[in-house]
């Protein structure tokens, strides 16, 4: 078979059988682009792992993009990016209309407000999960509660719910500081 | 043709061309600064759509969010869908997938060429320690903010979901795929117990 289509299809099976977000497609893409088609080797996939969750965006995507040069350079990253992503278009977009045409019926309201507190809990949980890898790097212990981060945690949360500061510069900010802060403390500490 | 101008303007500022510009822009950004995986895009977008612009109200987020966890393919693209469905119809739901695609797949374009040299820079690995702690309260301010708005109908029926969802994410590797349809079988069996009470004189 030809590299593209091929490329093409190994991405839009990512795309169609990830369900659940990053972690869920994380073995799919193993499983296509390390064991059927050996695009990259296993270093070469741990890599993208880390490269994928220091950079902004979905993994699949990440992934779709980093493969695709490699293999094929640009048209590669295009056509792999749009394998993976033209399931999740097609489907939502149906789940969308379905959305629009029921969401004022009673019952289908009943059922949708039973996920909502579900939904809270679920991001509840995985911020943190998040929180906690962030307060203490080596595994919970109160040896290794990380200072810095803690002092970041609780800058971030007065800036968001006192002042109704930006997410956006919220992050931002506590990169820029967190890089000084951590530097300073390795310098001197 | 003036009054549904006026309502469409009423909806976000400007008209069509100019949401769907703003909607293009914010997509660009928000993707731009997803560092963490699916939710932490669902709750920049609530900052943004709900708390700024005022495109939806915090039910559709939260229905929009259960939407896209449970649909195959990456959170960050199945929400967009719908947010861009919803803001502009089929320009929109193109303009925002568009928009959340575009800077990862620039960004990998760029470190692709020179990957190991960029992991092993020092300053980038601080960076991103520090970003995490930001990452995270920017999560958990959404969900007290979401959170609160839970209690104000249905109480004990949201706890106990809230509760026993929680626990089972946090301490459990259960698939999120699960909860989702518990959730659904669990509003399913309410509704018809209230459809009956209702139908009851």
């Amino acid at each position: 078979m030809n590299l593209l289509p091929q490329l093409f299809w190994s991405f839009l099976q990512i795309g169609l059988f990830s369900i659940g977000g990053g972690y869920a497609a994380m073995p799919l893409i193993q499983a296509q682009v390390v064991d059927a088609h050996n695009w990259l080797s296993l270093q070469e996939f741990a890599d993208l792992v880390t490269i994928a969750e220091m950079t902004p965006g979905p993994i699949a995507v990440n992934g779709a993009t980093f493969v695709g040069i490699r293999v094929a350079g640009i048209p590669g990253a295009v056509i792999a990016t749009l394998g993976c992503i033209l399931p999740s278009i097609l489907i939502v977009s149906v789940l969308a209309y379905v959305y629009k045409r029921w969401r004022n019926l009673r019952t289908f309201q009943d059922v949708l407000s039973a996920l909502r507190p579900v939904i809270v809990a679920l991001i509840a949980a995985a911020g943190l999960r998040l929180l906690l890898a962030a307060l203490f790097p080596e595994g919970i212990s109160l040896q290794g509660l990380d200072p810095v981060a803690l002092l970041l945690f609780l800058g971030a949360m007065l800036l968001l719910r006192k002042w109704k500061k930006s997410p956006v510069l919220v992050i931002f900010l506590s990169g820029g500081l967190g890089a000084a802060l951590y530097y300073l403390t390795e310098a001197f500490l | 043709m003036i009054q549904s101008n006026r309502s469409e303007s009423g909806k976000g500022g400007g008209g069509l061309e100019n949401r769907l510009a703003k909607l293009f822009l914010n997509s660009l950004l928000i993707s731009a600064c997803t560092f963490g995986g699916g939710f932490v895009i669902v709750t920049l977008m609530k900052r943004k759509y709900v708390d700024e612009l005022h495109w939806l109200d915090e039910g559709e987020m939260l229905d929009y969010t259960a939407l896209a966890q449970s649909s195959p393919g990456a959170i960050a693209v199945n929400a967009a869908v719908l947010v861009g469905w919803k803001v502009g119809g089929l320009p929109g739901m193109l303009l925002a997938a568009l928009g959340t695609v575009l800077p990862p797949v620039l960004i990998l374009t760029l470190i692709s060429y020179f990957y190991a040299a960029f992991a092993a820079m020092p300053l980038v690995a601080l960076i991103l320690k520090g970003m995490r702690a930001g990452v995270a309260a920017v999560i958990l301010d959404v969900v007290l903010s979401l959170g609160g708005k839970l209690f104000e109908g249905e109480k004990v029926f949201n706890a106990v979901l809230l509760a026993v969802a929680f626990l089972l994410s946090f301490l459990t590797n259960l698939s999120v795929i699960w909860l989702i349809l518990a959730a659904v079988l669990a509003g399913g069996v309410r509704a018809l117990i209230l459809k009956k009470r209702r139908e009851r004189p």
